[in-house]
């Protein structure tokens, strides 16, 4: 099961964190300045798995992959595959990148909830959903025409009446 | 400038429809984005909670305000700011009709709340009410929030409603309810026990994505329960076979391999169900084999499978078909670039070795490379392989090196965990006393606070209870060892305090033992410790009880003692110490100085920490003066537990009332039945008073309810040992067919640490062995290979027998051609090719089709070997002598039978033989480099048309991309 997906900036400010098991807020910041420490302190050339036991207890590993100012760090437990899980944290980083074309840290932040709901269609409740980020895209555009048609409706009487009033 | 490109970011935000944010958002991450410092974003996001705050409280918010405030909250939260006071705006946005809002409600109380937050009570209605929604992303967003929100209390609530989904018509939502119904499996496995069917059921489900998310609850059932899942091996492997075959729609593949998310968890599954079950295992070679050969190398992705598959070969039954062509991978893995894969062929390689062990070394080189690689992680995974294949031919090597790790890191939790690893390794390999005892001081000077205290007494215990049973001579020979070493220790500064006692200990008992020290100058040294580390009371006490040990000695064998000043001095402090722990050792030593030999003798014998010490519970020896007592008219003991029986025939009705009176009496814990049965008896024999007081009833009640409670209470204590032991089991495998005799020694040790002498005897057997296997893979030249790391392979790999390896290398200097590295591969290539030349004298093939109506009755691998290396067999044939094929039919029947344990017998009666082999295969080497060249290694087509793809989709695995956050780079 995934446990825990984060970005993290290359200044150790949180981008974007998700707890599928639930985390209190101070916790939670621990465990960003913790995977954060470990992080900053790697070099260059080196494997993308981090031993994690000791931030987040037994049977825990951790994968993350670094994108020019960002961190990407997913944590796990040992009934996934670290490879794997490489994998995933670039489809995340694909169809994020279709997504606002060409991503950055600032379409990360500003877009948070949109982060969230393109998450959410590639792992749910700490599973594999999706891996095709063609299928991720998909479904994130039609949850976002739905609900742009669902505000529409409620937008349309206003509208309507400011028309006739006119 | 910089401005200029926000400006540009925020006009494109604003063009994104429904994500936008507003300004005030913008300008908050703005301003987060340039606080210098962590006081400052502190300050601004402290302001942001006012206004937030105050925002909130305004009455009327328009919903698209509302949800934008809801939106920072979130983001305040993810910064560590408390935002509890909007939790219930939040709420009350799940109930929206607004899909935009709902939805946004949905994802904020999924990140605030706790599934036993006081809040969810209000939620589950409307969980209830959207999850028969017909509108599907209503749904999901409900789904989705119920795998975080729903606890065992609340699963009831919701259950229905998910489990009527497993039949919704659209494949997203079937899909989404199996996984939340994993998820409820996960946290109250008790609730949802009835619909475990339904997992079953959705494995045949018409659309592949339902059917392979079914397949990560099931892995988790299958990991608890195996053998109620026996049943659906026939159905995981055609399963695996249909998608490894390309069955399933295009939609599926993921880097031009079929689904590879759902073979991996196919292959986990098989591993699972294959273990220990050769029948099952059966069925699986052919789908995993031909797995190995579709999986590409190329892609990250391809390789997971791969290790996916390695995994799967190592823990179902043996197949040698599969072990080679897992050893191939391992080879490939090992000598990748790229560190993540040399990680993985780390990891594979010690999977692999517990079933064939000699795989270990044609890796020696590339082992040693990760063990020095600057990558922690990759060192760290190395050390696990070398604690796997540790055996006492070569554990002085690895714990030195562990030891060196072990002091160079900083890293508390990993310094314990590899500390305790060298002291479990010392243990059950040490190759001399003296050894042992230097070892476990390196552990304890430096990660001494971090050991585990009993480790200390175990070692101890070991000194003092010696190694050889029947030889004093060397159990002396060991404790004067250690007291030598102890007294070169002593002196240095900031001692851990737990090797401080063991030091004291050792000491006190045996400081003087064999003569070769004065009792002043132990007592000397003893004082000079508890000086210096003075505010250390239990290295304190330990010092001054070794000191009293040290004068008793003196005394009961008759010399005088002189009582050093410095130590009278401590004696004076002690007594008026503020611990009466230490007050009372020190009254302790002043007594027991003034006594005379005789007394001192009976009190404190020599060497005797090992006696038991036989305790009268029963107090007989004060019969007789009970008796006298008795005889002189006294009242006969009553046990206080009867007293009260007697007290409860006075008011004999009210029985709660005295189930009460017991309860609020009784502080001690509660022990098992049987002591208290026999303190029930009077200590001095009084029969007579039993049978006229009864016992009372409630209270023997409650006797019988103990043992229920007091053994879970036992168990928590042990809970954690034993789950450790499961970790360390599932590591070294369940007892399966691993050949040599060091898992069977790890199994032995692992149940008692106690007995060395038998575990050590046991693993001399495993040397032997591994010995015999060593001489001819360190035959292997190695000439381009600086010293230093030659030595260190040989040390680790090929035991320490020199003479053995000296003549391999001059045998051999004739064939030295080519590079070492192709060289190294070859070798186990040769006899891969050797033994398929035995099994299929014609190599013609059947074809694929056929191969997939899979018959059982013949083994598959005859049928498919001849693929594999259809040109290597060709060019290899002529070279396979009458006596070579002969014996490595020889080697490839036994392992087939699985009865690789006589392989390590079978192979020093062959072992000139096989030097036959080694050679002819190394003659044939250049004539094969030329072949797996060509297979080998990348294609170059292959590698650009990658490239391209890469570049299109505008992101690269390896490093970033120049366009990707192009405008951040600057």
């Amino acid at each position: 099961m995934i446990r825990s997906v984060m970005v993290i900036n290359t200044q150790g400010k949180p981008r974007l964190a998700k707890f599928y098991e639930f985390q209190p807020a101070e916790k939670q910041q621990e465990l960003i300045r913790s995977v954060y420490g470990v992080l900053s302190s790697r070099a260059e050339n080196v494997s993308n798995f981090v031993d994690a036991e000791s931030i987040f207890g037994p049977d825990t590993r951790l994968v993350y992959k670094h994108f020019a100012t960002l961190y990407f760090v997913f944590v796990f437990d040992s009934s996934e595959n670290e490879l794997a899980m490489l994998d995933l944290i670039q489809v995340f980083v694909e169809t994020l990148d279709k997504c606002f074309k060409n991503v950055c840290e600032l379409d990360v932040v500003l877009n948070y909830s949109k982060m969230h709901t393109v998450l959410d269609e590639i792992i749910f409740g700490g599973q594999v959903l999706e891996t095709s980020s063609t299928e991720v895209m998909k479904a994130v555009e039609e949850i976002s025409r739905l609900e742009a048609a669902s505000n529409a409706i409620s937008l349309v009487p206003k509208s309507v009446s400011s028309w006739r009033s006119r | 400038m910089e401005q200029l490109k926000t400006i540009g970011r925020e006009l494109a935000m604003g063009s994104q429809g429904g994500f936008g944010q507003s300004k005030e958002f913008l300008d908050l991450v703005k301003s987060i984005g340039e606080a210098r410092s962590k006081a400052e974003e502190e300050r601004i996001v402290l302001l942001e909670i006012e206004t937030l705050k105050r925002r909130l409280s305004e009455p009327e918010i328009p919903k698209r305000k509302m949800k934008e405030y809801i939106i920072r909250l979130v983001y305040v939260e993810m910064l560590g700011h408390d935002g509890s006071f909007a939790y219930i705006h939040a709420v009350k946005m799940t109930h929206d009709d607004n899909l935009l809002l709902k939805r946004t409600g949905y994802l904020a109380v999924s990140l605030f709340l706790s599934d036993d937050h006081d809040l969810i009570i209000l939620i589950v209605n409307t969980i209830q009410k959207d999850l028969r929604s017909d509108n599907y992303l209503v749904v999901c967003a409900a789904l989705n929030a119920v795998c975080k929100l729903i606890n065992d209390e609340t699963v009831p609530a919701v259950l229905p409603q998910v489990v009527d989904l497993l039949a919704h018509p659209k494949e997203a939502v079937r899909k989404k309810a199996i996984m939340a119904l994993h998820r409820f499996y996960q946290k109250s496995p008790s609730s949802v026990s009835h619909l475990v069917s339904n997992f079953r059921k959705r494995l045949c489900d018409n659309d592949p994505g339902v059917m392979g998310a079914t397949l990560w609850p099931l892995f988790d059932l299958i990991t608890i329960d195996v053998n109620s899942y026996k049943d659906l091996v026939v159905s995981f492997v055609s399963i695996l076979k249909q998608v490894a075959e390309r069955r399933l729609p295009k939609a599926y593949d993921y880097h031009q391999l079929p689904a590879p998310f759902i073979q991996i968890r196919l292959l986990k599954i098989l591993a699972l169900l294959g273990s220990g079950d050769k029948q099952s295992s059966e069925s699986m070679y052919m789908v995993v084999s031909d797995i190995f050969r579709k999986s590409e190398s190329t892609s990250n992705i391809g390789n997971a499978v791969l290790y996916e598959c390695i995994c799967c070969v190592s823990s179902i039954y043996p197949n040698p078909k599969l072990l080679e062509q897992a050893a191939q991978v391992i080879s490939r893995f090992l000598k990748s670039d790229s560190h993540n894969l040399k990680y993985m062929g780390i990891d594979a390689l010690g999977r692999l070795i517990k079933i064939s062990p000699e795989i270990a070394e044609q890796h020696q080189l590339a082992v040693i490379d990760c063990l020095e690689d600057p990558d922690d992680t990759l060192k760290r995974k190395t050390f696990e392989l070398l604690y796997k294949m540790t055996k006492s031919s070569n554990v002085e090597v690895i714990v030195d090196r562990m030891i060196d790790y072990m002091i160079s890191i900083n890293d508390n939790h990993y310094k314990t965990y590899i500390a305790s690893r060298c002291v479990e390794l010392a243990e059950k390999f040490a190759p001399s006393n003296q050894w042992f005892i230097q070892t476990m001081n390196k552990v304890f000077e430096h990660a001494g606070d971090l050991v585990n205290v009993k480790v200390a007494h175990n070692l101890m215990k070991l000194i003092a209870e010696g190694f050889g049973e029947d030889d004093d001579t060397a159990d002396s020979q060991l404790r004067s060892s250690a007291v030598e070493s102890y007294l070169r220790i002593i002196g240095e500064p900031k001692l851990p305090s737990v090797f401080l006692q063991v030091i004291c200990w050792v000491l006190g008992e045996y400081g003087t033992a064999d003569g070769k020290y004065s009792a002043s100058y132990i007592t000397g040294k003893l004082c000079d410790v508890a000086e210096a580390y003075s505010n250390d009371e239990s290295v304190k006490a330990y010092a001054v009880t070794a000191i009293m040990k040290i004068y008793a000695f003196e005394i009961s064998a008759q010399r005088k003692v002189e009582i050093l000043p410095e130590c009278q001095s401590l004696v004076e402090e002690l007594s008026a110490s503020h611990s009466t722990d230490l007050q009372q050792r020190a009254y302790e030593l002043q007594a027991v100085i003034s006594l005379d030999a005789p007394a001192v003798e009976s009190i404190m014998p020599l060497d005797a920490s090992c006696e038991d010490i036989e305790i009268d519970k029963n107090l007989s020896f004060l019969n007789g003066y009970v008796q006298e007592a008795l005889e002189k008219g006294a009242q006969p003991y009553i046990p206080e537990n009867e007293r009260s029986g007697v007290l409860d025939v006075s008011n004999f009705g009210n029985q709660d009332h005295h189930e009460a009176l017991t309860h609020s009496l009784k502080f001690e814990a509660y022990d098992l039945p049987k002591p208290v049965v026999s303190s029930r008896v009077p200590p001095a024999a009084v029969a007579s008073s039993t049978e006229l007081v009864p016992v009372p009833e409630p209270s023997y009640a409650r006797e019988i309810r103990q043992p229920a409670s007091s053994p879970s209470v036992s168990d928590a204590g042990s809970l954690e040992l034993k789950l450790r032991l499961d970790g360390v089991q599932k590591k070294w495998g369940r007892p399966t067919y691993s050949s040599s005799a060091s898992p069977s020694s790890n199994s032995s040790s692992s149940t008692s640490h106690n007995t060395t002498n038998g575990v050590t005897q046991v693993d001399s057997v495993g040397t032997s062995n591994s010995k015999a296997r060593d001489t001819y893979d360190s035959k292997r030249p190695q000439v381009e290979i600086s010293q230093e790391k030659q030595k260190l392979a040989s040390s680790l790999f090929g035991g320490s027998s020199k003479t053995e390896k000296r003549p391999s290398s001059t045998n051999h200097k004739a064939s030295k051609v080519g590079s070492h590295a192709s060289e190294k591969s070859q070798a186990p290539k040769a006899a891969v090719v050797h033994t398929e030349v035995n099994h299929e004298p014609v190599p013609d093939l059947l074809d694929l089709g056929d191969s997939t109506s899979s018959a059982l009755s013949v083994d598959p691998f005859k049928q498919l070997e001849g693929l594999l290396d259809q040109t290597d067999v060709a060019s290899n044939v002529n070279h396979g002598t009458a006596k070579t094929p002969d014996f490595m039919g020889l080697y490839a029947d036994t392992s087939v039978s699985g009865l690789s344990s006589s392989f390590g017998d079978l192979l020093p009666t062959n072992r000139d033989e096989f030097n036959l082999t080694s050679e002819l295969s190394s003659a044939t080497r250049t004539a094969q480099g030329g072949v797996t060249q060509i297979n080998k290694g990348p294609n170059p087509k292959d590698a650009l048309e990658k490239d391209s793809r890469v570049r299109q989709m505008g992101v690269t695995p390896t490093r970033p991309n120049p366009n990707l956050f192009r405008d951040l780079l600057g």
